[in-house]
């Protein structure tokens, strides 16, 4: 029996070793996908004391501080949410094909996403 | 919503569809609404309402076989296709067709940078590179030459140059289409030509020579729908070594006659790159009564606005010039044009601008709009015109552009002002002309009297004001001489229709060639007001 649980728990240390090598690659995807694809608009360049890039000026204008205009500080921002915005787009936004950002890789920006703002709390 | 092109029975349809999938795999055909939604023009100005152009399905091949194989299956079906290249032509289309119910031949996937010669300054891609992926390469592979690119670099070179996009370096490189050398296209029948010397087997001056022997047919490929272009290549510019600008302003406003006139023998003696033509008594819009002025019937006199100038210690017009070169032969570039302006205008002032190496730091591209892409690099940073940062009421999501081409006079740019200015206060549109627009040269050769027009998905007035406005704009234009380089879709027809010289001799030749190379009337049906003997009815 113990030899068992050694394993059992032996195996959940190697399980949760490999989900944390698939997330990080998910993670480092999703960056690669969000630099390609959303940070020439919603990137953080700063020029002066204002957002530089169209989009994230632009949601500072929308949100007026209640939320940041920064999408690598957005919380609110699982797959599902992501997907509305990508494949709808949203007031000057178009919508992106799956051609240009697939399924998977709006999983991967949310998993990013989600890591970026973890380190900004 | 299931949508079918015309003409074509839903069995057919879904035998085609079959053979797509064989030909490019079954993840590559979409064809349920919400994989075709992101294939709908964001943009578009029936956003919403049944004239809005709609694909019945996407195909996304990956080579030119697969391509072959989509054309073919096509053929057999007599289905029409519709392709793009990165599908952002936004304010021009975007990736929706022509005719509602084609299926969009989506080329994103064909994405390879082929060739890149940093010595002969030359590029050969596939149609889904964008200005960003070109851009990367060059970069990566430290070559000393630029791009030109358009304001928003994920465009695509082949696709911006199809549609006769400009950019913003010097004069034969902002032409996109004209610095093209060499093309490859599937033709109607699954066919692929090479043009130029890639006509030869293994030539090795494919992007060297663009006119081979015989006929240079590369040119019928633009705005127009004789076949589907897999790789084109261009004419790069040497990475210059220094960037240098300086403006000129002149005090009366029927000095802008010599002030073009110098201008135009500086761009065409290729001293200078794009000029930036601005008009300095704007500082006096916060003035109801020069407003006023400025929009008056007929326009206002010269007398007036010499007035306004000098009471206001102002200059009637500017323009900021771009020198890009050998430190030494810029400044010498420089002298040598304000020698010409001091001889031709009295009273002309020089402003000195900037003298700095390239690459420019970050730092010096952010000191000024739009230096970056007058240095070749791609970005989005000109989404901002349609954003709340600039118009924090979000009335407009998007907008499309009027851009009727003007010979490069002041006497063109006088008459458009008066008569665009006429034109505004007469149609619905919160945009409008007057006395001080000022004319784009992005086109070395001619001037575009730009203007924008909004579009709305949430709001249908918007756009039928829009529509309104375009059309009469259109009308207006053709009836003094001037027509469009460029248009959405939907207004494709009626620009062609004011190509009328000869009972429209030139549509007529365009269409007999697209009756006889494309027979079944299966590619991009209507582009470029191009439209097939079985489709010719829809012609607007």
């Amino acid at each position: 029996m113990k030899r068992v649980l050694i394993g059992l728990a032996a195996a959940l240390a190697l399980g949760s070793g490999a989900a944390r090598a698939q997330d990080a690659a998910q993670v480092q995807r999703g960056q690669q996908v969000f630099t390609a694809w959303c940070a020439p608009c919603h990137g953080g360049k700063r020029v002066g004391n204002r957002w530089a890039l169209p989009a994230t000026a632009s949601l500072e204008v929308k949100y007026k501080g209640e939320k940041p205009a920064l999408l690598e500080q957005r919380t609110d921002l699982p797959a599902g949410a992501l997907k509305l915005f990508i494949r709808g787009g949203s007031q000057s936004m178009p919508a992106f094909r799956k051609v240009e950002v697939s399924d998977p890789d709006i999983d991967a920006i949310a998993a990013y996403l989600q890591s970026t703002s973890a380190k900004g709390r | 919503m299931a949508i079918l092109p015309p003409g074509v029975s839903q069995r057919d349809f879904n035998a085609a569809v079959r053979l797509f999938k064989e030909a490019v795999g079954e993840a590559w055909v979409f064809t349920s609404d919400e994989d075709l939604g992101p294939y709908r023009d964001a943009y578009a100005t029936h956003w919403g309402e049944a004239e809005e152009r709609r694909a019945s399905a996407a195909v996304c091949p990956k080579s030119v076989e697969e391509v072959q194989a989509v054309v073919r299956a096509a053929n057999r079906y007599k289905v029409p296709v519709f392709p793009i290249s990165t599908g952002k032509n936004f304010a021009y289309g975007g990736p929706a067709p022509n005719m509602t119910g084609t299926v969009v031949l989506d080329l994103k996937r064909m994405n390879k940078v082929l060739e890149l010669d940093g010595d002969r300054y030359t590029a050969l891609v596939e149609p889904g590179v964008s200005y960003f992926d070109l851009y990367r390469a060059i970069q990566d592979r430290g070559l000393k030459m630029w791009i030109d690119c358009p304001d928003p670099g994920w465009g695509s070179p082949i696709g911006n140059a199809l549609d006769h996009g400009i950019g913003y370096t010097f004069g034969p490189y902002r032409d996109h289409f004209g610095s093209r050398c060499g093309v490859e296209v599937v033709l109607a029948n699954g066919e692929v030509m090479r043009t130029g010397m890639g006509a030869i087997p293994n030539a090795g001056s494919w992007q060297d020579y663009p006119y081979g022997y015989g006929p240079e047919v590369s040119g019928l490929f633009g705005q127009a729908n004789y076949g589907i272009v897999t790789k084109m290549g261009f004419w790069l510019m040497p990475q210059p070594e220094s960037y240098r600008t300086a403006t000129v302003t002149v005090p009366k406003r029927g000095d802008l006659q010599k002030l073009i006139s110098v201008v135009n023998y500086l761009e065409h003696s290729h001293l200078i790159g794009e000029p930036l033509f601005g008009a300095p008594l704007r500082a006096l819009m916060g003035n109801a009564a020069f407003r006023e002025t400025i929009v008056k019937a007929g326009g206002p006199s010269d007398a007036e606005m010499d007035r306004y100038a000098s009471d206001n210690n102002l200059h009637s017009w500017s323009v900021e010039l771009q020198f890009y070169g050998p430190e030494a032969t810029n400044a010498a570039n420089w002298a040598h044009a304000q020698a010409r302006f001091a001889a031709e205008i009295p009273g002309v002032r020089f402003i000195e601008g900037d003298s700095l190496k390239i690459p420019l730091t970050e730092a010096q591209i952010d000191a000024a709009p739009r230096r970056g892409v007058r240095h070749g690099i791609p970005s989005l940073d000109v989404w901002s015109i349609v954003t709340r940062s600039i118009d924090p009421t979000g009335v407009n999501d998007g907008h499309i552009g009027f851009a009727p081409i003007i010979p490069r006079t002041a006497e063109a740019v006088f008459k458009a002002q008066r008569v665009f200015t006429d034109a505004f206060r007469s149609i619905e549109t919160i945009f409008g002309a007057n006395a001080l627009t000022v004319p784009q040269a992005w086109h070395r050769r001619s001037f575009i009297f730009f203007t924008t027009l909004p579009t709305s998905r949430t709001n249908p007035e918007v756009n039928r004001k829009t529509r309104a406005s375009m059309l009469k704009l259109i009308e207006i234009g053709a009836a003094n001489g001037w027509g469009e380089y460029r248009a959405p879709p939907e207004f494709q027809d009626p620009i062609v229709n004011a190509y009328s010289f000869g009972d429209h001799s030139l549509r007529r030749f365009s269409e007999a060639m697209k009756d006889a190379v494309d027979p079944n009337g299966i590619l991009a049906p209507g582009r470029g007001g191009i439209w097939p003997k079985r489709f010719r009815g829809n012609r607007a």
